[in-house]
């Protein structure tokens, strides 16, 4: 309101009416993310490639995955601070699995299937038990899930004996899993054409090194994700109650809403997204850590907020998710391709979250501003 | 006069050693806005909260349109017709006018004949078309409440009543947190509801309110209801002196 006490009436009306304004509150983090790849590009060498950017959005998808059941628990005011480690479990409960059924003489795709299956399973136990101390027992979120982050993460560490990986991989195992976490459904080589599925056997080496990855396979399932998500939040039943949720719990609970039974899937679903990205994790780096996800977690939560979800509920979307994560990947690929200390990325992050928060308070002080008028 | 659609007979209701609700008979007949009045304390909420089965009266049966509702749960009350709108309103205010319509109950349609999807237009239109039943005109449907006056706002929750064919509301301080325009508007829209022949139940503090709107004035004291005072007899100070209990003995006050 300090906007308003300083502006004069005709000034005002301009502001509050200008389109211009309008749009750049709504999608400044497009255009943000946009200006970040123009600046990267003319600055740095190698930023402006398909190869580079295919890995870009294969580095967003640790981040994107996160954010997504995030986005829905910050919808309902809530806030998920153990998936960090809930990554980490998935990642190595599904190493472990995978390892001891291929030891023990099953096929190499058998065990890979029953491990994916153990390890997203896995992911919703921390997600059930958090949504059940929330919706059932009151236990603030940010509480619950934070115990909640001790426990898992010790029982991380646990399913590998205090190691930081899961040990014994077999070489087949993890050629297997490469295929798939470093895959791409289709291949660029220049001055050779396209390929889907596999590289020819009889590459070069030199053609190797400009293989570009157009569709890798871990980006193929994270859209999947996304778009599977956006959809159930943006035009379902559920979505509309998640909103409701967020906008006024005794609303929704007077409206004949279940709520707690909502927010318990809630936390479920926000333990399923971590538990994919800790499985595509293990694909990626074929090695099931216990802290695949740690660093990641903050970054899901900026990502969230970057995007405009409002940490106090009731407003927010997946797409805003989505290109929050890809701003802080383009970062953390950028900074490194101009050579600069990859530590200034928390900076920048840091002062791009604080852009969001009070862009967000922009919009909403214009919104009101716009209905008075 | 004709039946009433709601009687409460012999209503109590206690809390531990308190008598909040005193053996209280109410009736309300159609198309009768009738004004609940009494200090804080006086049982005007709990009797309220008894017949729309948040409490349970120990005491007393409930019955609406020749049924009993006695102790139903509230689910089942307000889906018979009888809606109550408290204070707060129960709006999702990050939401549009037609999400709030249809709060809890969504109007879906499927998407390529196969995925349930909310059906926002069908809503959006549907909401207009109960606002301008009520005669409010909203400038955006798009707009979400938030944006919205306290007015407005009280229009779209009467609205949602009305939408799903409340057949009496109950209306608990409505023009509580209302500047002096939003509350005409309001008491305006409880007179569109009598025109409707829906009544209206209204516990209210602000004597103007009840003067300018009510059909009849029940007062309570202590549980209990001292007074019942048709429109034509009624004055604000005979009403008050019955809320603080002094009308019946020659005007010293009793307070205990």
């Amino acid at each position: 309101m300090g906007l308003k006490a300083k502006l004069g009436d005709a000034q005002r009306q301009n502001l509050v009416n200008s389109r211009y304004i309008d749009f750049l509150t709504k999608s400044w983090s497009y255009l943000f993310l946009l200006a970040l790849v123009v600046y990267f590009s003319v600055t740095g060498t190698g930023f402006f490639s398909v190869r580079n950017f295919s890995s870009i959005l294969t580095t967003s998808t640790l981040i994107m995955l996160m954010s997504i059941g995030q986005t829905y628990v910050v919808i309902t005011a809530g806030i998920d601070l153990s998936i960090g480690w809930t990554v980490g479990l998935s990642s190595v409960t599904t190493a472990r699995v995978m390892r001891d059924l291929a030891d023990s003489g099953n096929d190499v795709a058998y065990a890979m299937l029953a491990g994916v299956f153990a390890g997203l399973l896995v992911a919703l136990i921390p997600g059930l038990i958090n949504g059940l101390l929330v919706a059932r027992v009151k236990v603030p979120p940010f509480i619950a899930t934070l115990g909640m982050f001790g426990i898992v993460r010790g029982a991380a560490f646990l399913l590998t004996d205090g190691q930081q990986v899961v040990r014994g991989l077999s070489s087949e195992l993890r050629e297997s899993l490469r295929m798939i976490g470093n895959g791409s459904l289709l291949y660029y080589i220049p001055d050779d054409g396209f390929h889907w599925f596999a590289l020819p056997p009889d590459l070069e080496p030199q053609q190797l090194r400009v293989v570009s990855q157009l569709l890798p396979y871990p980006v193929i399932i994270t859209a999947l994700v996304v778009i599977v998500f956006a959809f159930i939040l943006a035009r379902t039943k559920f979505g509309r109650h998640t909103y409701v949720i967020g906008g006024s719990e005794e609303a929704a609970r007077r409206s004949g809403i279940n709520v707690d039974r909502h927010l318990i899937i809630i936390y479920v679903i926000c333990g399923f997204t971590a538990g994919i990205a800790g499985v595509l994790h293990l694909f990626r780096f074929t090695a099931g850590a216990p802290q695949a996800g740690e660093a990641a977690l903050l970054s899901s939560v900026a990502a969230v907020v970057i995007g405009g979800t409002n940490l106090f509920g009731g407003e927010g979307d997946i797409m805003g998710a989505v290109i929050g994560s890809l701003i802080i990947a383009v970062l953390q690929t950028g900074l490194v391709i101009l050579n600069i200390d990859s530590i200034w990325q928390f900076i920048v992050v840091g002062i791009v979250i604080i852009i969001a928060v009070l862009v967000n308070q922009l919009q909403n002080a214009l919104e009101r501003m716009q209905a008075n008028v | 006069m004709s039946e009433p659609i709601l009687t409460a007979t012999g209503m109590s209701k206690y809390f531990g050693g308190l008598t909040a609700v005193d053996n209280v008979d109410f009736a309300i007949y159609p198309g009768e806005v009738v004004a609940l009045l009494g200090d804080n304390g006086a049982g005007k909420s709990t009797l309220i909260k008894c017949i729309s089965g948040v409490y349970r009266p120990e005491h007393g049966q409930v019955s609406f349109n020749g049924e009993d509702i006695t102790s139903h749960a509230p689910a089942d009350i307000r889906s018979r017709g009888i809606e109550t709108i408290y204070q707060d309103l129960a709006l999702a205010e990050n939401l549009d006018v037609g999400a709030n319509v249809f709060l809890g109950k969504e109007k879906t349609r499927r998407l390529f004949g196969l995925i349930p999807v909310t059906d926002d237009n069908y809503m959006r239109a549907e909401a207009s078309s109960a606002l301008d039943e009520l005669d409010i005109h909203i400038p955006s449907l798009k707009q979400r409440l938030v944006n919205l006056s306290g007015g407005q706002r009280q229009a779209v929750a009467i609205a949602r009543a009305m939408y799903w064919n409340a057949k009496l509301v109950i209306m608990d301080e409505p023009t509580a947190a209302l500047g002096v325009p939003e509350q005409r508007k309001v008491l305006a829209l409880i007179r569109s509801l009598r025109e409707q022949n829906i009544p209206v139940i209204l516990i209210s503090h602000t004597m103007h309110d009840v003067m300018a709107v009510a059909d009849r004035m029940v007062v309570m004291r202590r549980g209990r209801i001292v007074a019942n005072i048709q429109r034509a007899d009624a004055s604000e100070e005979l009403i008050v002196k019955h809320i603080v209990g002094t009308a019946d003995n020659g005007g010293n006050a009793v307070m205990i």
